[in-house]
Parts: structure tokens; C-alpha cells; sequence
């Protein structure tokens, strides 16, 4: 039985590497005009339904872009299955078959691997869906990792862009929030609004806290409801939006509810959705969106799926559509492809991105975050219907 | 006034402790087990009940079904887990209850899915309050605070004036005695972890009804204070587990109360570490005639 084990183990590395040399041959053949670039992403493993939305808005922009002719992209992808170290692996990978950008990875713990080599090697990524703070960012250091781009937009500044919401928008003057101490995403939202509503002149008249698991907020919302504030900021997931809108009509809350993208789907599990009436809430993306990009983006794509994008595929064919971008910008520069000077103008291109995409006009700040809208939707009559981009 | 209403909040909170902590200190008493899985009994009786509700039949078998399913469960995992493990050194058994607890868990995620579903508690108890001035407390609350009394007192007569609430106290005093004056230990565990699991039916329906969201994970931080209530009333005491689901829950209530909530937890838990260095037989331990 061992004997077979090892055999097979064999056997499987043997027909791998045929393949994968079988793979860089039909490469080497390709023309001049080709660019080679590198997707990573967990395509198996319990971070596939992610790596899969993202590889599928990857994919679907390579095609239309090589379809225009002129340069054609080449995609090298890489199944980091969500674990860091074959990420690394993976990295070296596509390091070595000669691509001159990747767009990945998917999850943060992955990226977050990879960020510090890949930055040596001077090596332009970019990512659809990473999210912490610290894969552009050494807080320790200092460092910045001007390499690394992402289309998605970090926790923190939703949290900033809702507390400029419900001051500007909603007018505002007190406002209380219920957060969950134990959840990064949580707490990220809650420092950013709270400090932002401090620059607003927006009074915080209650802050009140939970911890995960937990389904009793009773006790916090009956000081939120003596505070009294005009919005009530729920920086949690739609589980926790679910419970706690009962119970806050319980304990007299009379403020308006606002949150973030955690709401997303939160409609689906609550029982009376009248609880959440004249709510907002923050998305990144919605199919729902009237623009001509995301509606064009939306065809096409179940064109080719036969499903409908969630936040993740359109994030992706976005990032796809930045880096191909700054490819172009950079081609009549004469650079040897995947050369050290190519991978800089290219890392330089995508800094200075001002570009159109599906889910907002994309600018990076010095951190190379995203600066880009949130579509605002309000729950009237139990659906969520589109406020509008803000 | 605003004390007054966290006064309920606490009362409200502390009757599903009490019930849950009871459950806790039955099966406790009885073998000594720490039984981790009581929380997450109480999670598949939620997805009896919900999903009894969704096929349209009437509440009441919503109520008896998850009782029954959380009775047939408990004695199939006292069977197959529990049993083999009776002469094995008691953190065996003790960490087959946790392993118990997240193959349950786990389970409930494959065939369920991770996320909530909403549980449709209008359906059990019409939402509504009783106006007492400007206070309101809620039909949900007094039926659990009265549920809960009515199982102490019901346990009490059990254990205290019943045939097998003798043998109870048997087995729990000495098993291998008990077992040669003819009780027989594996019918009274099993009949012990059938009581258990009835209280756990019945708190499954209390505390969906209350937060009506039935997640694969519902039981266990419920299960976790619940047993540190049972813990802070003395473990394996009726009395001790009620009282030690209000102590709980009122710490918890007073903590927010004064603005500290994120230290909500951290205080019971807290408190449970207090306990067990200072009086690690907690309100109600010390006196042995109360054990069941």
C-alpha cells in the first residue's frame, strides 16, 4: 500500500511537470506583442467561492481586452488554495515564468505573504479583494509597499465616508454606535467614523460594544435609546444587524440605522423587515446600479457565466482593467518586457490611475488605497432601493 | 427609570441562563461531566423548531418536536460517546463532550449552511409587551422567568420526592453502591440526560423566540455563560444554577448599564476565574443534601 502511495505520488509529480513544461513551451512560442501576467487566487480550498468570483471578472476583462487587438495579454494563474506559504510558492512561480505584473491575491493573509518579496522584486500587483490594512501598509515600520495596488477598499475608509454620509447627507448631529470589540472588520469601521465625526462636529453621544457570538444587546441599546442620537451606526455583520434591529424597536431606539457593506443580504434573514425602514447601508458594488458601466459590465457578464457578479467579480475586472491600463501607457517606452525597468514604469503607471471602472472612478492615495465611491442603498418598504454613489 | 428597564433587561437575560445552567448542573451531578454539548443541543433543537414552523405545521409541534429530537439526541450521544467512556479517567470523557460539541456544530454548518436563518417566533409567542407604567416587559420575558421558576421547582420535587429522584441522588452519591442495591446506574444516566436534554428542547424554543436567528453557533457562548452560571451557583445545585444564571446575567447588565459594555464579557468571565479560586463550590455547592 505504501509502495502504490509512493509510486502514485510519482507518477502525479511526473505528468504535473510534463504538463507544466508542456504549458511554458506553448508560451515561448507566442509573438512579441504578447504580455505575460500572473493571477493568483484560491481557486479550490474554503476561499474558492472568492478566488473563483475573482478569477471569472479577471478573465472575462482579458478577454474583451484582447478582443480589441493591438496588445494581447497572456494569463498565467496560479491555485494558491488560500493558504500563505503555496501563495509564496506560487509567487516564485510566476516570478520565474516571466510575468510582468500580477493581479492577486485574493485573501489578505495571502497577499500579506508575498507583499514583502514581491516589493523587493519590484514585481506591480494588485488585488481585487484584500482589505487589511497592512498589505500596503507596514504600521510597524512605516513601510509603504508601493508595489502593491488594490481595487477594493480597505475597512477603515468606509467607516470615514459614512460618517461623512451622515453628516452631510443625512444631517446629522448626534450619533451612537453598537460595534463588535472582537472583529477587525468591526472595529476598523467604528475608529474610522468615530474619528472622522470628530472632525465633523458630529457629536458621538453613545459607543456601545458586544462580542462575538453574542445576542442580547438589550442592555447597550437601552443607554443608546436614553442618548438619543439622530443615526445609530451598526458597523457589523447582517446576522448582528438582524438581531439587534428587533430589539432596538424594543428598547425605544428612534434612530435612523446606518452601516456598511456587512449589511449586504441582511434583508434575506430578517423576519420583519420593517424594523430596518429608512435604513442606509454602504456597498461597494450593485447589479442595481443604473450607470451604463456596471449595466454593460453586468450583460457581459452573464453573457459568459450565466450568473450574476457579485462584489468580488467586479472589484476584479476592475483591477484587471487598472493594470491593463498602465501596460498600455507603458508599452511604446521600449522596455525589454518583464524587465526591472519595465515592473517600475509599470508600478509607476498604476500610482498615478485615474480611471472610469465599474464600481467608481479609481484614484490611489499615498497608500495606494483606493479612492473611490460607496453606493448608498435605503430600505423603503422592505427592498433595497439605490440612494445613489457618494 | 432607565435603571428600572435594565433591571428587566437583566431579569430577562438571567431566566435563559437559569434554564440553560440547570441543564448543565443535572448531568453534571450525575457523572461528573462538564457537558460542553448542552449549548449546541440547544442549537439543533432551534433547526427542529424552524424548521417544524416552516412546514406549516402548528406551533405546538415546533415546541414537542424539538423537545423530543433534543431528548432522542442527548440519550444517542450519552450512548455512543459517553457510555464507553464511563470507567475512563473523567478528562476523557470531558474532552469527548467538547469534541461532541463541534462535530455539532460542524454538522450543523455542512447540512444548514454557516449563515442564520430567521426564525419566525410571532409564530410561538405574538410579539408584545406588558405595560407596567412606562416600563415594558415583554410576553417572551415573563413566560421564560415563569418557565424557568416552574422547572426548579419541578427538578426539586423530582430529585427530591420521586423513586428515581432517589436513585439519582444514589448514583450521583456513589454509583458503584448504588448499582449493587439494585438502581440501575445506565437507566438513571440516561434518564438524567433525557431531563437535560428536555430543559435544553424547552430553552431552544425560549431563546429562538427571544433572538429569533437560528445560527449553527447559537449555542455556544449561551453555553458558555450558562455554564459559568452554573459554576458561580455552585455546580450540580437546582437552586445554585437558577441564582447563578441571574448573578450572571446581572453583572453582565450592570457592567453595560455604567457605559462599559466591550467589558461585558470580560467581567463574567472574570468573575468566573474569582470563583473558582475563592470558592470553587460557588453560592450553592457546599451543601451536599442540595446535590442531586
Amino acid at each position: 500500500m505504501k509502495q502504490f502511495r509512493k509510486f502514485a505520488m510519482v507518477a502525479s509529480l511526473l505528468v504535473l511537470s510534463v504538463f507544466l513544461v508542456a504549458c511554458q513551451d506553448d508560451a515561448s512560442t507566442s509573438d512579441e506583442d504578447v504580455i505575460r501576467i500572473g493571477v493568483l487566487a484560491p481557486l479550490t480550498g474554503s476561499a474558492a467561492q472568492f478566488g473563483n468570483a475573482v478569477y471569472n471578472g479577471i478573465m472575462l476583462y482579458v478577454e474583451e481586452f484582447n478582443a480589441r487587438g493591438g496588445l494581447q495579454i497572456e494569463i498565467i494563474s496560479f491555485d494558491e488554495e488560500g493558504d500563505p506559504a503555496l501563495g509564496l510558492t506560487g509567487y516564485h512561480s510566476l516570478y520565474d515564468q516571466g510575468v510582468a505584473a500580477i493581479i492577486g491575491s485574493v485573501t489578505s493573509g495571502v497577499t500579506m505573504a508575498i507583499v514583502p518579496e514581491a516589493y523587493l522584486d519590484h514585481m506591480p500587483m494588485i488585488s481585487a479583494s484584500a482589505t487589511h490594512l497592512g498589505v500596503t501598509y507596514n504600521a510597524e515600520t512605516g513601510q509603504v509597499f508601493t508595489n502593491m495596488f488594490r481595487t477594493a477598499y480597505i475597512d477603515p475608509y468606509q467607516g470615514y465616508k459614512l460618517a461623512n454620509f451622515a453628516f452631510q447627507e443625512m444631517g446629522a448631529a448626534t450619533a451612537g454606535v453598537l460595534f463588535n470589540t472582537g472583529d477587525d472588520y468591526s472595529t476598523g469601521l467604528t475608529q474610522a467614523f468615530v474619528e472622522q465625526a470628530e472632525v465633523l462636529g458630529l457629536e458621538i453621544v453613545a459607543i456601545e460594544g458586544f462580542s462575538t457570538g453574542a445576542v442580547e444587546f438589550q442592555s447597550q441599546l437601552t443607554n443608546i435609546a436614553a442618548a438619543n442620537p439622530d443615526v445609530l451606526f451598526l458597523p457589523v455583520y447582517y446576522e448582528d444587524v438582524a438581531l439587534i434591529a428587533g430589539q432596538a424597536a424594543s428598547a425605544g431606539v428612534q434612530s435612523t440605522l446606518i452601516g456598511g457593506d456587512g449589511w449586504n443580504s441582511v434583508l434575506t434573514i430578517i423576519a420583519d423587515p420593517s424594523l430596518l425602514e429608512g435604513a442606509f447601508y454602504a456597498s461597494g458594488y450593485s447589479n442595481d446600479y443604473p450607470s451604463e458601466r456596471v449595466q454593460a459590465f453586468l450583460a457581459a457578464y452573464r453573457a459568459k457565466y450565466n450568473a450574476d457578479p457579485n462584489m468580488f467579480s467586479a472589484q476584479a475586472y476592475d483591477a484587471a482593467m487598472v493594470l491593463f491600463a498602465a501596460l498600455v501607457e507603458v508599452d511604446d517606452l521600449g522596455f525589454e518586457r518583464a524587465s526591472v525597468e519595465h515592473r517600475l514604469a509599470i508600478i509607476d503607471a498604476l500610482a498615478a490611475t485615474d480611471i472610469e471602472a465599474v464600481t467608481g472612478s479609481i484614484t490611489f492615495d499615498e497608500f495606494n488605497n483606493p479612492q473611490k465611491q460607496l453606493l448608498i442603498l435605503e430600505i423603503q418598504e422592505g427592498v433595497s432601493t439605490f440612494w445613489g454613489p457618494f | 427609570m432607565l435603571f428600572l428597564s435594565q433591571l428587566i433587561n437583566a431579569l430577562q437575560l438571567g431566566s435563559i441562563y437559569a434554564l440553560v445552567a440547570l441543564g448543565y448542573s443535572m448531568v453534571y451531578s450525575i457523572i461528573k461531566l462538564l457537558n460542553f454539548a448542552h449549548g449546541d443541543i440547544i442549537m439543533v433543537g432551534g433547526y427542529i423548531a424552524l424548521f417544524t414552523l416552516t412546514s406549516g405545521l402548528h406551533p405546538v409541534f415546533a415546541i414537542v418536536f424539538a423537545i423530543i429530537g433534543c431528548i432522542a439526541l442527548s440519550m444517542l450521544i450519552e450512548r455512543l460517546a459517553y457510555r464507553p467512556l464511563r470507567q475512563a479517567p473523567r478528562i476523557s470523557i470531558l474532552i469527548t463532550a467538547i469534541g461532541i460539541s463541534l462535530l455539532l456544530q460542524n454538522l450543523a454548518q455542512y447540512f444548514f449552511s454557516a449563515s442564520g436563518r430567521s426564525f419566525p417566533s410571532h409564530l410561538i409567542l405574538p410579539p408584545g409587551a406588558v405595560s407596567l407604567g412606562a416600563l415594558s416587559i415583554s410576553y417572551i420575558t415573563i413566560v421564560t422567568i415563569t418557565v424557568s421558576v416552574i422547572s426548579m421547582v419541578g427538578l426539586t420535587f423530582l430529585v427530591q420526592k420521586t423513586k428515581l429522584g432517589r436513585a439519582m441522588r444514589a448514583v450521583s452519591e456513589d454509583m458503584e453502591a448504588a448499582s449493587l442495591m439494585g438502581v440501575n446506574n445506565n437507566h438513571v444516566i440516561s434518564f438524567t440526560f433525557a431531563v437535560g436534554a428536555a430543559l435544553a428542547g424547552i430553552g431552544a424554543i425560549l431563546f429562538a423566540t427571544r433572538y429569533p436567528l437560528v445560527t449553527p453557533t447559537m449555542g455556544v457562548l449561551l453555553g458558555l455563560k450558562a455554564f459559568i452560571a452554573a459554576v458561580l451557583g455552585g455546580i450540580g445545585s437546582i437552586p445554585g444554577a437558577v441564582l447563578g444564571g441571574f448573578a450572571v446575567a446581572f453583572a453582565e447588565v450592570l457592567v453595560t448599564a455604567i457605559g462599559l459594555s466591550s467589558w461585558a464579557d470580560g467581567v463574567v468571565f472574570f468573575i468566573l476565574i474569582l470563583v473558582l479560586l475563592f470558592k470553587p463550590t460557588g453560592f450553592m455547592g457546599k451543601n451536599l443534601m442540595e446535590k442531586v
